[in-house]
């Protein structure tokens, strides 16, 4: 088992608690760079799929794992930067100001929404949420002029300084610009972590009052949270699109939104980890499934609602057995090993939680 | 002239008279103790100086500001920090972070600067730990350190309350009722703390308690309220051997 | 197994079809998730004529230009609207059973609806089991409401204390689950129960009513009525009540609480099926009828989460809604109608249109 023995205040603050860490996230980063000489097209194009959605994940932890705002709206999000992204573009704004520019845009409405939205606590707020989305749909169809509606838009090739990255005949250097941005977002959370906002967050999430007390002004933390939350999702939305091709109205739906709630779930609420275990499972479960498929029925009978069946279902286990999710387990894991053979039993029993009402009276 | 001086206050929930009409002031570096039956409106006092309640009537100064003016939020940068009659805590933290938001409102970084971490925020995030670990000296509180709330006794949550709230550095500190559900020893150790909290950091304190006990050795004044009214002020053995308090604690007809 | 990169449209939508609509080029569909419902109301056969399946298709067609019928008229879109208004309402009446005694939210409810439905619809139909509907109608109810029971005892009283968004989380999940055990059942195409009360049209002077519709209506009358005196008159319907109200106090006065809400979670699941029982009379139903749910939702929040005739209404005016919505607005905006209503509701009157705010205590 490993002790760190804190001898100044920069072990609390700095990125990696000890060498260890440094050394397996080092490792980790080693790996990705060098994945694509290690594995072939398909499987690369996967694990961009994954990145993208983990993107996506770390945008809404830090709503709903962090602050504690759960968002079922969150794909209007991922529309919202797709499209942005889109349309700069198409304007002649160059990618590598666009981009950026697609996250703050989407960044920025995200915030004008949250005035009012956030407002609301528990269920209203995910009911607000649901409605956005399944508006978004339409307002994509109402605004054709500048989304093309039903018919969709197709991203054109990125273009950096003259260096082309197109997602089909370059999958490689489309999974380098995923990763970057992946990195950028992940130490994004990190950094916020570490420092007070990070923490005002985790404060309006635990206790609304005290934080007021303590001088964290509500409305504009939950604003903050929502506004940094959909400018992540709005980069993993202008990714989803080049990943895709192409895209409209019906591509960021209801479906979506809920997904990515529960992927975050899956993985586990309130880490970064959580994000990319959960973006994990959402990308392979469908390839798990349908190996399954041709395993036990034969490949060619389709299921409809197999994909989103087995996921409530893995999610209803989770939830039940497993609040903090894979990461939660993960972490049991680690921890038994590394008392082995001491682990007890019952050394993760629950903590006797009590209910919070939320209700008001 | 007083720290923070009340005039008049009234407030009214639907019907019900919470606080009719209460003045009294708390002078800088005393222990100021309010105590009365349950329903009394202690708490309501608290949450009026809090601004979580807006009064119907009366006058808030605090250091010859307007305490009015203030939102919620803007009464701790003012130098005010409170605890919680029920423990209001950061359950998903650890003591460490807990114990860090305290010191918020010395918060001088902006969103950018923490996305970035740049210099500015890791120089201020070493004067915050700086400030933190004093609390934690003073309040014994290093075997919790990095322990998450949620896994901690009651007695010790009580006090990393109490930590937060000097964490954030104030002139006033309001604690409700920050004995009850503690044990002998620790209310002993309470005590003391209030005493040091006085004396070495020279903070005023406004506090509810219900243990009569604590209240008479800690306190300089004492105020009691039944019904949300002024029934006695002075000494605690005055306020004690008052026969309106005495009748409020035990009934008429029980002197 | 063909190995193909999951593209992010195609493949992350998990389960687009569920939202899929017809081109929304040609016709604007109601509102999306309606679609998958209305879209095929010529399937309906017997009673309901051609005028019927026209009348079904009115979110559809009047935002067609140069579409328009005479009879087509006010009172019309009313009965047709207050009748899909009873069902929302009821389900949103679900929603607010369970909330106001638990505080937690079945997001599930629709999907209830839909099982409801189609329990009802596998008892009765002649290629199912072809069971007279008096005694399937009954016998989906109880099942249904059994459901509800076991639902709370094996699944929701072990989120004790766990935050109110693992519930909302679960629920939908829940609604995943029961979605596709419908579809393997069932299957996904649309089917219309045989039920007495598809009676046809009748004309009056001019108008033609779904007298379908008419029965919703009434049945949703006596079922309010029925309600109302299970909560006023009886024992249990007050043990509801007082355990919805203070749990704490109730528990004190006596009241098994946890199996009263179990209970509650019971009738829910019976109130879904009879709104079930209620929509397949009125059309055809397939797995995907559930997720009519979030109009209900809509319904339940416009009437303020915690009052029962609250619900009743806002379903009332959800569904009165869209179908004047569809008459006279462009048709891009009439299906965004009952949605736009909801968000200003929540803005401007987050506690809904027939609720006090009341304030947290500190």
């Amino acid at each position: 088992m490993r002790i760190h023995f804190k001898t100044s205040y920069e072990h609390d603050i700095r990125l990696f608690p000890d060498r260890w860490s440094f050394g397996v996230y080092a490792a980790l980063l080693i790996l990705a760079v060098l994945l694509p000489f290690l594995i072939g097209e398909f499987y690369l194009g996967e694990v961009t799929n994954v990145l993208i959605w983990a993107i996506a994940g770390l945008g809404l932890m830090l709503l709903t794992g962090q602050t504690g705002q759960a968002s079922l709206g969150h794909a209007a999000f991922l529309a919202v930067g797709c499209y942005a992204n889109t349309i700069l573009i198409e304007q002649g704004v160059p990618f590598i100001i666009a981009f950026p520019l697609a996250g703050v845009i989407t960044g920025l409405v995200g915030v004008v929404i949250a005035i009012p939205v956030l407002r609301l606590h528990g269920i209203y707020l995910a009911i607000a949420t649901i409605a956005l989305s399944i508006l978004a749909d339409d307002i994509i169809v109402l605004l054709e002029p500048w989304t093309g509606g039903v018919s969709g838009k197709f991203p054109e090739v990125i273009n950096i300084f003259g260096f082309e990255i197109e997602r089909w005949t370059m999958p490689t250097r489309f999974y380098y610009l995923v990763l970057v941005v992946t990195v950028v977002c992940t130490l994004f959370y990190r950094n916020l972590l570490r420092s007070p906002l990070g923490r005002a967050f985790a404060a309006v999430r635990d206790s609304e009052v005290s934080a007021t007390a303590m001088g964290v002004h509500i409305a504009r933390t939950k604003g903050t949270a929502f506004g940094l939350s959909c400018m992540i999702t709005g980069w993993a939305g202008a990714l989803m699109g080049y990943y895709a091709g192409t895209f409209n109205n019906e591509t960021f739906s209801l479906v979506i939104s809920i997904t990515l709630l529960m992927m975050i779930v899956i993985g586990g609420l309130g880490s970064i980890h959580g994000a990319f275990f959960g973006a994990v499972v959402v990308a392979f479960l469908p390839q798990a499934l349908s190996i399954g498929k041709d395993l036990f029925i034969g490949g060619s009978v389709a299921i409809p609602g197999l994909e989103t069946g087995v996921f409530g279902l893995i999610l209803i286990l989770f939830i039940l057995f497993e609040p903090m999710g894979i990461y939660g387990r993960w972490m049991k894991i680690r921890i038994w090993f590394e008392l082995f053979p001491f682990a007890r039993k019952d050394m993760f029993k629950r903590q006797k939680s009590y209910l919070k009402t939320e209700r008001l009276r | 002239m007083s720290l923070l001086e009340i005039r008049n206050a009234t407030l009214k929930f639907g019907g019900v008279v919470a606080v009719n009409d209460l003045s009294f002031s708390v002078e800088e570096g005393e222990v100021y103790a309010i105590v009365g039956p349950n329903g009394a409106g202690k708490s309501t006092v608290f949450n009026l100086i809090s601004r979580f309640y807006e009064p119907f009537a009366g006058s808030f100064q605090f250091d010859g500001g307007n305490l009015l003016d203030c939102k919620a939020d803007e009464v701790a940068d003012l130098g005010i920090a409170r605890t919680f009659q029920n423990i209001e805590l950061f359950d998903h933290a650890t003591v460490l972070q807990n114990l860090l938001v305290g010191r918020h409102r010395h918060r001088k970084s902006n969103l950018v600067e923490e996305l970035f971490f740049a210099p500015r925020v890791r120089r201020e995030e070493h004067a915050h730990r700086e400030a933190v670990e004093e609390v934690i000296d003073f309040l014994d509180l290093q075997p919790y350190r990095d322990k998450m709330i949620a896994g901690l006794p009651y007695g010790v949550r009580k006090v990393v309350e109490l930590g937060r709230a000097l964490a954030s550095g104030p002139r006033l500190l309001l604690l409700d009722e920050p004995a009850s559900g503690l044990s002998v020893e620790e209310t002993q150790d309470m005590r003391w703390w209030i005493d040091d909290i006085r004396k070495q950091m020279g903070i005023t304190v406004l506090m509810v308690e219900h243990d009569m006990g604590l209240v008479s050795s800690v306190s300089d004044r004492v105020l009691a309220l039944a019904d949300g009214a002024k029934l006695a002020e002075g000494t605690p053995a005055e306020v004690q051997s008052n026969p309106a308090v005495i009748e409020a604690y035990l009934g008429a007809g029980a002197a | 197994m063909t190995l193909r990169n999951s593209s992010t449209p195609a493949k992350l939508t998990l389960g687009r079809k569920l939202l899929s609509r017809i081109d929304r080029k040609k016709t604007y569909s109601l509102v999306c998730f309606s679609s998958a419902v209305t879209k095929t109301p010529s399937l309906k056969k017997g009673a309901c004529g051609s005028r019927r399946a026209a009348r079904e298709e009115i979110g559809q067609d009047t935002a067609r230009p140069g579409w328009r019928e005479d009879n087509l008229d006010v009172l019309q879109l009313l009965v047709s609207g207050l009748a899909n208004g009873c069902v929302y309402g009821l389900i949103a009446l679900g929603f607010v059973l369970i909330y106001k005694a638990t505080e937690a939210v079945n997001f599930a409810q629709g999907d209830f609806m839909m099982l409801g439905a189609f329990i009802t619809l596998g008892l009765t139909n002649a290629h199912h089991m072809g069971l007279p509907f008096w005694v399937a109608a009954p016998l989906a109810i109880g099942i249904m409401a059994l459901l509800g029971y076991l639902l709370d005892f094996f699944v929701l009283r072990h989120l004790f204390g766990q935050s109110q968004t693992a519930v909302v989380i679960l629920t939908i999940a829940l609604g995943f689950v029961i979605r596709f055990v419908a579809g393997v059942i069932w299957g996904h195409e649309p089917q219309t129960l045989e039920s007495p009360l598809a009676l046809g049209d009748i004309k009056m002077g001019g108008v033609v009513l779904g007298m379908a519709d008419v029965a919703v209506i009434v049945v949703t009358v006596l079922l309010t009525l029925f309600l109302y005196q299970f909560f006023q008159r009886t024992k249990l319907g007050l043990a509801m009540q007082a355990a919805s109200q203070n749990q704490m106090a109730a528990y004190y006065m006596g009241v098994p609480v946890k199996r009263v809400q179990g209970m509650i979670w019971g009738l829910a699941g019976a109130v879904a099926a009879v709104a079930g029982i209620l929509f397949a009379s009125k059309g055809a139903i397939d797995p995907n009828a559930g997720l009519l749910g979030i109009k209900a939702f809509a319904a339940a929040v416009i009437g303020g989460f915690g009052s029962l005739p609250g619900a009743l209404a806002g379903g009332l005016i959800v569904g009165v809604i869209e179908p004047f919505a569809a008459r006279y607005l462009a048709a891009g905006y009439s299906q965004i109608a009952p949605y736009a209503l909801l968000l200003a509701v929540l803005i401007f009157r987050p506690h809904g249109l027939f609720s006090q705010v009341r304030v947290k205590k500190v």
